[in-house]
């Protein structure tokens, strides 16, 4: 086993480690603070090797306990965790997010006194979900996949409901049960490939599936993608995420909004052209591709709430991903991975920036905003930012990822892919008309010409805010956003303009890395050796 | 392969009468559908495993076999289980505290949704100027003018 090999666990431990000790340490909250920073840290500096490792050396294949592959024809008998050029993006960029959030969440958490609040648990969770996200990424076989998922629902499970206010448990129980339905959706899907194939690992699989009668391998895939449709919120299954997320924390809101439903979509990416290569629902992923963009953005337009808005522009925006992942083809895919990117960065930094808000205005519903960029002029500029990057303005990242779409769908030529290549772009002016109603309202108008305007909540809500109105001049601590908060925020606006400043590299990265995707006897060539 | 009719049956049961209850509101019910489907599921996986066999650790058999049976089936289903019980005491707990807070069992509707559903056009746009006589003009024009200065004119 090489040194870079020995690499390939480790954004799973250290996280996971992480977790044991910060459980143990729930009594000195400065340690506990200290040891996840690191933590998360040193997953930052793992992944950016990995990646390095796995542009340069190509696949990177452990088998966990080296049950590697026994006896010809079985496939591998154990766990196999797999990095290649996409899951070392996936992970690069979400390690990123991970230290950007965490260090949110304490630069909040330290100015609002956490060490009388039982907030303990929320950092050992966090690791826990970082685990979780890390490992689904690496994931091998299908049932690793399964607990890598349950391993984040659970975690994420119980940050949502953090403090167990009225609402938060209204919000939760929904979500649990959707996001609990989905998994058994999964599970059923893995005993089904199970029943016709025998093994569950992802680079066997793919060829036995070859084998299966095209009818049984297209109700397997349908069964896989419904379940991975709803964790990543594709229409007719994603009414629950604009239910659940915006009651979390803005940074729980934030690291969910970046991650969760992302997982989902690299599931679908693995399951779409590794594990089913044509297998004949293209079309089905378009429809539902183009209507996710049309309803998300519909529903974004009639919020009032920045939280709420956001999330349905989440959904929205997960269109985009599937439409270039339904292509089929590489240049589909190469927009898809660019658009992965960019929008992890994008929606993660605008949730964070709602958190600033709140904590500035003491309010995050449009009908209590106003007179922002005139009393933090800085604030105004960190939402402008990922505002237009959302909204897809030249030259931010968003505008060169939809091109890169919009071209795969042109290149495509259908009929369907050009009414998608047209859904794009009305989608897209809309979240710009949607970034631009809440800038003038929450920005530039008078706060006294909101309809509640002389409201606020009567503390900044922290990671146990139970809402509380009051008048506005009677609020605590106004205008006063913590370093801590405000320097990640930033922190993550250069990454997303590094995305536009790198963007060659990175989209010939993701060019790669779509190659790579496509090409999957390369993956099933590392993964069980050249026997095949 | 030969396949057993009574345990795909029994599959079937259990699953449609867990979906029943998942679509029940009460939370008691719902974590019943839950747990008719996950054991629904761990039971198929075991279906599909194959048929009992001898232990699969070499130079065991048992009942005079000649197969072994499949450990990988059984290893799943217990992974499965561990984590349904861990979600059910999850859900157990945040029953009890929705219980405790709201003294109902049943789950409730999203209020912002509600809201946003009923709200008119006028206040969905709020942006229409409306007359306010009661602003004093000669104030100074602050941008961010706090909103006590209304009532004090």
């Amino acid at each position: 086993m090489s040194a870079t090999s020995a690499l390939v666990p480790l954004p799973m431990l250290i996280p996971i480690i992480g977790a044991a000790l910060t459980l143990f340490l729930g009594r000195r909250p400065r340690l506990q603070r200290g040891i996840t920073l690191v933590a998360l840290s040193a997953v930052v500096v793992v992944c950016a090797l990995l990646l390095h490792a796995a542009d340069r050396g190509g696949t990177l294949v452990v088998h966990v306990g080296g049950w590697a592959e026994a006896v010809p024809g079985m496939g591998p008998l154990g766990i196999t965790l797999v990095v290649d050029r996409l899951s070392a993006l996936m992970l690069v960029v979400s390690s990123i997010v991970l230290v950007a959030v965490v260090w949110y969440a304490i630069g909040q958490g330290i100015r609002d006194g956490d060490e009388r609040q039982p907030v303990s648990i929320f950092l050992p969770t966090y690791l826990v979900l970082a685990a979780g996200v890390c490992n689904a990424f690496l994931a091998g076989d299908l049932f690793n996949l399964f607990v890598s998922f349950e391993v984040l629902l659970a975690a994420s499970f119980v940050l949502l409901t953090i403090g167990a206010t009225t609402e938060r448990v209204r919000a939760g129980i929904s979500y649990v049960m959707v996001s609990m339905v989905s998994s058994l959706i999964f599970l059923f899907g893995i005993a089904l490939i199970y029943a016709a194939t025998g093994t569950l690992n992802m680079a066997e699989l793919a060829v036995r599936l070859d084998h299966v009668t095209p009818g049984t391998r297209g109700a397997l895939f349908a069964v896989l993608l419904v379940a991975f449709g709803i964790k990543a919120a594709v229409f007719p299954l994603s009414t629950w995420l604009p239910d659940s997320y915006p009651t979390a924390p803005a940074p729980v809101t934030a690291v969910f909004a970046g991650l969760l439903t992302k997982v989902g979509v690299y599931a679908i990416i693995r399951a779409h052209s590794l594990l089913f290569r044509g297998g004949g629902l293209d079309s089905v992923l378009l429809i539902a591709a183009l209507l996710t963009m049309l309803i998300g953005v519909f529903g974004a337009i009639a919020q009032t709430d920045i939280k709420r808005l956001l999330s349905f522009t989440l959904v929205s925006h997960i269109g985009y991903m599937i439409f270039g992942i339904a292509l089929s083809s590489r240049p589909g895919m190469t927009g898809a991975i660019y658009y992965v990117t960019h929008h992890i960065i994008v929606q993660t930094t605008l949730f964070l920036v709602v958190g600033l808000i709140e904590r500035q205005a003491g309010a995050s519903t449009l009908r209590r905003l106003g007179g922002l960029a005139a009393a933090s002029p800085m604030l105004a500029l960190v939402f402008f930012v990922p505002a237009l990057n959302l909204g897809g303005i030249p030259p931010l990242s968003g505008f060169i990822g939809k091109v890169t779409l919009l071209e795969a769908g042109a290149r495509n030529g259908s009929v369907l892919a050009w009414v998608l290549v047209a859904g794009s772009v009305i989608t897209s002016l809309l979240t710009l008309y949607v970034m631009t109603r809440v800038y003038a309202k929450a920005f530039w108008r008078s706060r006294a010409d909101a309809p509640e305007g002389a409201l606020a909540m009567a503390s900044p809500s922290t990671l146990l805010g139970e809402p509380e109105d009051v008048a506005l001049v009677d609020r605590e601590d106004v205008g006063r956003m913590p370093v801590g908060m405000v320097l990640p925020t930033i922190a993550l606006i250069g990454v997303g303009l590094a995305l536009t400043v790198l963007a060659g590299p990175i989209v010939s990265y993701a060019d790669r890395a779509a190659g790579e995707v496509l090409d999957r006897e390369q993956y099933i060539a590392a993964v069980v050796g050249g026997t095949r | 392969m030969t396949v057993y009719l009574v345990p795909l049956i029994l599959i079937g049961v259990l699953t449609s009468t867990g979906v029943y209850l998942l679509l029940e509101r009460n939370m008691t019910r719902m974590l019943l559908g839950l747990l008719l489907i996950a054991n629904a599921i761990n039971l198929l996986i075991i279906t599909v495993g194959g048929r009992s066999g001898n232990p699969p650790i070499h130079g065991r058999t048992s009942d005079d076999r000649t197969t072994a049976a499949d450990p990988l089936a059984q290893g799943m289903v217990l992974t499965a289980i561990v984590i349904t019980l861990g979600i059910a005491a999850f859900v157990l707990a945040l029953a009890y505290r929705s219980y405790r807070l709201t003294t109902a069992e049943e789950v409730g509707d999203d209020q912002e949704d509600i809201r946003v559903s009923r709200q008119t056009e006028d206040e969905a746009d709020e942006d229409v100027v409306r007359p306010e006589p009661e602003r004093a003009t000669d104030e100074p024009a602050e941008l961010d003018a706090l909103p006590a200065s209304r009532g004090q004119a």
